[in-house]
């Protein structure tokens, strides 16, 4: 059971609207109003609301908020745990996703409930399970200690959670896409001399491409603005441990409600960016989908 | 029942789908619509349905001299079965059979028992009697089509309407669905309209064939008239083969290849070029000449697996043609390929003008 | 055959293995044997204050996985089946929450349906309190289980056999008779998927609940934020006793959902 959602090739739906089949206009326009108010109601008005309060006293106090040491700090460890998490789980969702789109194995579906774990374990007990594993009392502690190590409430565990939370993005993008597209060109490759490297990077890439882009994308967005996991191992050390949600919750706890807002409409920012890739990559998929089949269909009539 | 289409057309965006059809079927007639894909026929069914809607001020559909235009598909009466019958996949074959019963007004809904018989009645007459707990996926495609027809009967739909009822099945059942068909028509009587691309089919099943093309109705007649009087050249082309020629008309006379032909069933007065049509079996062949005007060709090959033999020719115009000869007489002639022979149309057909 | 397979499969189980296994080796291993079975009963059974949390957190989910599916369903049903002006973008915007951090939207809502806020006020004045308070919890529930249900519902739709509808038609089923008994029964396991992704979402989230549940002991306090509080207090037994019961819930909530999806999928093999 996925808890991802995948990109979808848009089809044109088959469903033709007809009188037969059809709906009256009182009830089409009450469904409609119905979409639109919960959508405004739940969605759009919050992210109205995140900008409006961020700006509320004006473009001076935005960037100031940016600019405290905290908040550096924060940005700066959001930045650096991004920039680790992000490539790692993009190697291992490549790597998963070849293993299970192309291969046959035992314990594939095990495999798959296993890369899908985060989506089902909160956020709060993927923290959970670190702490038991590096805290002072958990199973490593006491050896960590003696080494002068520092794993939770340190900058290394708030990496390993966020590694744990965001693992299966990646992957998940790409399972679905690569079992469809199938191995009949990357066999073809093989058969005309490549190498399985020159394959991959040749036929496969290509491929996959779009879907990785926002399968990185995600991830990514995912990895700055984890809160759960990142709360439990992080121990809240202002100009330390604290990433930019975790300077949120100082923020907005302190009832400096702009500067919270302020901090918060850059993460807002990330996550429209990120639904704006996945509509051009929808798009562009379903534009080379359209394309194919027109080409099909030309061949047909030569 | 009566079914009256008046003037009715249909466009989808720029294309149009039906160019000002009328037709009339009487009561309990089986009616097939035959004609290619893009001719207008599935839409013109689901019209008379009201499953799709004329262009708006187009005509009239008539159900018993009622005007039906503005009456819902569910309060038409009409039976439906889809090309790829479209069963419930959630309910077993006796829900899919007591639906259209189950979801009558209180009112008019019959009682359990009622249903219950009903639906075996109808089973039996499918002859599927003993498969109503098995669900859609676990029948064949024949089965699951009977099905389908038995659901519309359920409701006594006062016209039946069969949208390439065994298109989707393979040739064996095909033919034995379609004269089972035939049968259960002559048993209930119940007006009927089918929809097929086979000429086949149209021919062996219905009472009357309504020839479409292009959204037109091209012809309209028993089968017997629509093969052997073919009103247009559409007709004689989509209904089997035919060996085409160019020729020209002179006082009731028709010259074309070295022969000149009278032709008796001139409907139109055709002055001019002309095009002549000869089915296979029409055209007859000698190995000598016997006085009657006849056309010198060669043999190209002989096709003898079959209940025909159809001989391939190449006349000295360097036009090819085909004929189809018994195999008792083509054991009589001693025929093989490079072989002269004399080859004589026997009927010919022909229309006006020299492009069809 | 293609290449690879050793490289890949070796990357994704040892990658697997550090990330998961391990630690949730140590999990098991720290529950069976540094919990007795009565500290776990008194901790994270019987403690009143927990089995508050359990009953906030498993109705609060509840309710928002059933709002979830109803106001899901619709928003599927309008972007597959209806035109209107906009429509690309709302389609688009569905995901928002799939991609906004919780914390973020875990303040926006609490500030808009505080007191004061742009629609607290207007409810306000009728003496309902929606932040800090259970309906604040339902509400940020529904907004983080939103998406679930309309991208597992939308495909769904997308696929449905039009046929199915038009023959129900021709039967002589209104449209309402065709949506309960042809339409719903069909999309029940893309719904129920969606339903349970909802409630499994809701079951274990924390940020978005955080800042709008106000946090009152017995009262707006989710079973994840008491995970927390225990490990601040370095009380890792009450922390795990507390974990395990709900990883042990939601496990049994799958697989009762995949019982329920394979019940109603049983007949319809493609």
């Amino acid at each position: 059971m996925a808890g991802s959602i995948a990109l979808r090739t848009k089809r044109a739906s088959a469903y033709r609207p007809i009188a037969s089949t059809g709906e009256s206009l009182l009830t089409r326009t009450i469904l409609i109003t119905i979409a639109l108010a919960t959508l405004a109601l739940f969605l759009v008005l919050p992210l109205v609301l995140i900008f409006t309060e961020a700006l509320k006293q004006g473009l001076g106090a935005y960037f100031a908020a940016f600019t405290t040491p905290d908040a550096r700090s924060a940005i700066r460890l959001t930045l650096i745990t991004a920039l680790i998490a992000v490539p790692l789980n993009t190697v291992f969702g490549v790597a998963a996703a070849w293993a299970i789109a192309r291969f046959e194995f035992k314990g594939k579906s095990i495999l798959i409930t296993l890369i899908d774990l985060p989506f089902t374990v909160s956020p709060v007990i993927a923290g959970l399970l670190f702490v038991i594993l590096f805290g002072t009392r958990g199973w490593l502690g006491p050896w960590l200690q003696e080494h002068d190590i520092r794993i939770i409430f340190a900058v290394p565990g708030i990496i390993i959670a966020t590694l744990f939370v965001t693992f299966p993005f990646v992957a998940r993008e790409l399972i679905p896409l690569m079992q469809a597209q199938g191995s009949e060109e990357e066999l073809a490759a093989l058969t005309l001399g490549a190498s399985g490297f020159q394959t991959f990077w040749r036929v496969t890439l290509p491929n996959i491409k779009w879907g990785l882009i926002y399968g990185i994308i995600l991830t990514n967005a995912r990895a700055m603005g984890e809160f759960g996991a990142v709360s439990v191992v992080s121990g809240h050390i202002r100009g330390q441990t604290n990433t930019m949600p975790l300077h949120i919750e100082v923020l907005y706890n302190d009832y400096q409600t702009s500067a919270s807002f302020a901090v918060a409409s850059l993460l807002a920012f990330l996550a429209v960016l990120t639904l704006v890739v996945k509509s051009i990559v929808e798009w562009k998929n379903a534009r080379s989908h359209a394309q194919a089949a027109r080409e099909a269909e030309q061949g047909d009539h030569q | 029942m009566s079914i009256e289409v008046r003037n009715i057309s249909k466009t989808f965006g720029s294309f149009k789908a039906l160019d000002n059809v009328s037709l009339t079927v009487k009561a309990g007639e089986l009616v097939a619509l035959l004609g290619p894909s893009g001719s207008g026929k599935t839409t013109l069914l689901r019209i008379i349905a009201g499953l799709e809607q004329a262009d708006p001020g187009s005509g009239e559909i008539l159900l018993n001299d009622e005007d039906v235009a503005d009456r819902h598909v569910s309060a038409r009466g009409v039976g439906f079965v889809f090309q790829h019958y479209a069963l419930f996949r959630h309910m077993s074959v006796f829900e899919n059979v007591a639906f259209g019963l189950r979801v009558k007004r209180r009112r008019e809904r019959p009682s359990k028992a009622f249903i219950r018989q009903k639906v075996h009645d109808l089973l039996k007459l499918v002859q599927l009697d003993g498969l109503a707990g098995r669900y859609p996926h676990q029948l064949s495609g024949g089965q699951r089509q009977r099905v389908a027809l038995a659901r519309a009967l359920a409701v006594e739909p006062r016209v039946l309407l069969l949208d390439e009822p065994f298109g989707a099945l393979d040739a064996k059942v095909r033919k034995e669905l379609r004269s089972w068909l035939r049968r259960l028509h002559d048993e209930l009587h119940i007006t009927s309209v089918f929809v097929t691309h086979d000429q086949d089919e149209a021919l062996e099943v219905a009472d009357q064939v309504v020839v479409m093309n292009r959204g037109k109705i091209e012809q309209v007649g028993t089968p017997d008239e629509v093969f052997h009087q073919p009103a247009t050249e559409f007709v004689m082309h989509f209904l089997g083969d035919v060996n085409t020629f160019h020729g020209r008309v002179n006082q009731g006379m028709v010259q074309f290849s070295e022969l000149e032909l009278p032709f008796p069933e001139n409907r139109q007065q055709i002055v001019g070029d002309a095009r002549v049509f000869v089915r296979p079996y029409d055209v007859t062949i000698d190995t000598k000449t016997n006085g009657l005007p006849a056309l010198e060709a060669k043999v190209v090959r002989v096709h003898s697996a079959g209940p025909l033999v159809r001989v391939e020719l190449l006349t000295k115009a360097n036009q090819y043609l085909t004929s189809e000869i018994s195999q008792e007489r083509f054991a009589t002639m001693n025929i093989r390929p490079e072989s002269t022979v004399y080859v004589r149309p026997r009927h010919i057909r022909v229309f006006a003008g020299r492009e069809g | 055959m293609l290449p690879g397979f050793g490289l890949s499969m070796g990357f994704t189980l040892l990658y697997l293995a550090f990330l998961v296994l391990i630690p949730l080796g140590g999990l098991v291993l720290y529950t069976s044997t540094r919990i007795t079975w009565g500290e776990f009963w008194s901790r994270a059974v019987t403690d009143p204050r927990v089995v508050a949390a359990y009953k906030l957190s498993f109705g609060a989910s509840l309710i928002a996985a059933v709002l979830n599916g109803v106001l899901g369903l619709i928003i599927a049903w309008v972007l597959v089946r209806y035109e209107f002006w906009g429509k690309r973008l709302v389609d688009a915007i569905v995901d928002l929450p799939f991609a906004l951090p919780t914390a973020v939207s875990g303040i926006a809502l609490t500030t808009l349906y505080a007191r004061t806020g742009w629609i607290g006020r207007l409810f306000d004045p009728l003496g309902i309190q929606i932040a800090y308070a259970y309906p604040g919890i339902v509400l940020a529930l529904v907004l983080i289980g939103l998406p679930f249900v309309v991208r597992t519902v939308q495909p769904a739709l997308e696929d449905l056999e039009q046929d199915m509808e038009e023959a129900a038609s021709a039967l002589g089923a209104t449209r309402w008779q065709t949506f309960y008994r042809v339409i719903l029964p069909n999309i029940m396991p893309s719904l129920l998927t969606g339903f349970s992704l909802a409630f499994a979402r809701a079951w274990g989230e924390f940020g978005s609940i955080y800042f709008i549940a106000g946090n009152m002991p017995f009262k707006t306090e989710i079973t994840p934020l008491l995970i927390l509080i225990r490990l601040e207090q370095f009380d890792y037994v009450g922390a795990t006793a507390i974990g395990v019961v709900m990883l042990v819930a939601a496990f049994f909530l799958l697989l009762l959902i995949n019982l329920l999806q394979w019940w109603s999928r049983r007949h319809q093999a493609s």
